[in-house]
Order: structure tokens, then C-alpha cells, then sequence
């Protein structure tokens, strides 16, 4: 094949790692939830951490990005 | 994505010479972006400053903002990095607010924004980290290198822990430069997409002009997302500036 093609399947194929970076928000706002359901007045102390969870968590799914968009426009 | 008579949605992220400068031979253009971080740089400390003039103790609207903003920021520096880093506040905020400020003037229709390009959001990022590492040695001289070894570890275990977490020490400024830049790259990308899908589809007439309702409205909804990814996105920055800067003054994590 030639190099376009496969610089179009590498985008599509590095975007599969983004379900990696969804699974792991959901266990993070699920995980805060919980906390937050169990004892609401924690709020304020479960805040800090729970952004910086979301945080953590999402920078795997951008890295997937990253690749893919590395892929299509530079390379 | 680039299709006859089609502009890329990767020319906003252009950098133009806006006033041609060469300094000993270095390239020191006064360029787009140049323009649009002075222009953040002025409103931010123009707001600032303009807003705690009346300094009321019933603060008006735009007193209230900023007083809530520092408010804001003071709290997440005492939580995270404890009391001691009171005299770090002014770094945490000035690297939060200028950050903002970027971000959301790159919200505007057709401005640049600063904070998606790699360079910028790394020079940040590595001047923090290297300001960090001297603070941390400074303070505690090489027993700074006790971070790397946690507490109560098996001694055969210790120097492949320790490389380990140099390691990811070191990939402290990347991370942090990157989640920034990716955020802002994909966000800006997303929303050129779906305008260039409106204007298409607009273009072509009849029945598929009609269908240019359902873009528009991801598109607006995109942009309300992206203004609250802009203040996400300073915040998580200016958090994890402050959880480095707790690792280092106390050398436990």
C-alpha cells in the first residue's frame, strides 16, 4: 500500500488507544461519586483530588491523539 | 481534510511574522503569537489591577472575579502544598492566570491561540520543573534524592526503584507541557472541523443546507465546552505546579 494509506490506517489504528483514556475517566468520576455519595460533606477536601484524577487520566487518551494527528498532518 | 479550493483546519495554528526583526542573526519577529501573549499578559494584570482599584469591602462585579480567582488559587496552594508555600503564591498564580488568559482569548473567532503550540507550553512547563529541582535541592541538598527512594523499601530494591522513579521524574515537564498543548490542539482542530462542515454543507444548497442545523449546534456546544476545557485546563496546570512544589519542599509523595 501506498504512504498516505497507511499514514490514514496509523491515525485510525492509534485512535483505539483513546478507549483506554475513557474507561479510566469513567473509573475516576465513578470512583468520586461514590465518595461524594457516601459522605457529602467531603466535598471540598474530594475536589483537589478528583480534578487531578480526571486529569492523569485523560493525558493517556490525548497521547493517542497526539500520535494520530502526528501521523496525518506532520509526518 | 484538504480538498479542492479547501483551507486546512490546521492554519489557524500558523505562526505570521507580523513586524520582521533579526537580532545577531537569531529570528526575533514580533509574531502572531508574540502579540496574542502580550495581549494576555496586559489584560490580565489590566483586570487585576483595574478591578481592585475601588478596593470596597462590599466588592462590585468585577472586584468579586478577582478577588475569586485569588481566592480561588490561595486555597488550592494551601491545601495542596501546605502553608510553607505561601511565598510560592505569586509564581502559582501568575503561571494560572497568563495560562487563562491564553486560552481564552484563543476562544475568539479567528484569534490565535498561544497555548497550542508545543514550544510555548514546554518552556513553561521545563522553567517550572528546573525552578522546582533547584528549590528541592536548595532547600534540602542531595538529601533532595531521598524523593526518589521511598520510605521503608527493601535495600535490594532500591536503586531499580530509584531509576525508576527518576524516570518518571523526569517526564514530569513532557506530561505536564502536553496535556496543555493536546487539549488546545484537539479543541481548536474540532471546532475548525465542524465550522468547515457547516459552511460546506451550506454551500451546497437544498436540502443539505437545511441539514447545516445539526454542525451549528455541535459547534456552539463545542465552543461552551471549550471555554470550560480552558479554565480546566489552567487549573489542572497551576494543581499539579503546586503538588511538584509540595514533592519537593517535603520529601515525601
Amino acid at each position: 500500500m501506498e504512504d498516505t494509506a497507511m499514514k490514514f490506517l496509523g491515525a485510525g489504528i492509534a485512535m483505539i488507544g483513546a478507549l483506554g483514556g475513557g474507561i479510566g475517566i469513567g473509573q475516576v468520576v465513578a470512583g468520586w461519586l461514590g465518595a461524594l455519595a457516601r459522605n457529602p460533606g467531603a466535598e471540598g477536601k474530594l475536589f483537589l483530588p478528583g480534578i487531578l484524577g480526571l486529569a492523569f487520566a485523560e493525558v493517556i487518551a490525548l497521547l493517542c491523539l497526539l500520535v494520530a494527528i502526528l501521523l496525518l498532518f506532520v509526518v | 481534510m484538504s480538498g479542492a479550493g479547501h483551507h486546512s483546519p490546521l492554519e489557524q495554528f500558523e505562526i505570521k511574522k507580523l513586524v520582521d526583526l533579526q537580532l545577531f542573526g537569531w529570528d526575533v519577529s514580533f509574531t502572531n503569537s508574540t502579540l496574542f501573549m502580550l495581549l494576555a499578559v496586559a489584560l490580565s494584570a489590566g483586570l487585576v489591577v483595574w478591578a481592585m482599584r475601588p478596593a470596597a469591602a462590599v466588592p462590585g462585579r468585577f472586584q468579586m472575579l478577582v478577588e475569586t480567582l485569588y481566592n480561588a488559587i490561595a486555597n488550592m496552594v494551601s491545601q495542596t502544598a501546605g502553608e510553607k508555600s505561601r511565598p510560592f503564591f505569586p509564581l502559582i498564580f501568575s503561571i494560572f492566570i497568563f495560562i487563562l488568559m491564553c486560552n481564552l482569548l484563543g476562544m475568539i473567532p479567528h484569534a490565535f491561540t498561544v497555548t497550542s503550540h508545543i514550544v510555548v507550553n514546554f518552556v513553561l512547563a521545563i522553567t517550572l520543573f528546573l525552578f522546582i529541582t533547584a528549590t528541592g535541592f536548595a532547600k534540602h541538598g542531595l538529601k533532595f534524592l531521598s524523593l526518589f527512594v521511598p520510605h521503608g523499601l527493601p535495600i535490594a530494591l532500591a536503586p531499580f526503584i530509584f531509576v525508576l522513579e527518576l524516570i518518571s521524574y523526569l517526564v514530569r515537564p513532557f506530561s505536564l507541557s502536553i496535556r496543555l498543548f493536546a487539549n488546545m490542539l484537539a479543541g481548536h482542530l474540532l471546532l475548525k472541523v465542524l465550522a468547515g462542515m457547516v459552511v460546506s454543507l451550506l454551500m451546497a444548497g437544498g436540502v443539505l443546507s437545511a441539514i447545516a442545523v445539526l454542525p451549528f449546534a455541535f459547534t456552539a456546544i463545542m465552543t461552551g465546552f471549550e471555554i470550560f476545557v480552558a479554565f480546566v485546563q489552567a487549573f489542572v496546570f497551576s494543581l499539579l505546579a503546586c503538588v511538584y512544589l509540595r514533592d519537593a519542599l517535603e520529601l515525601h509523595h
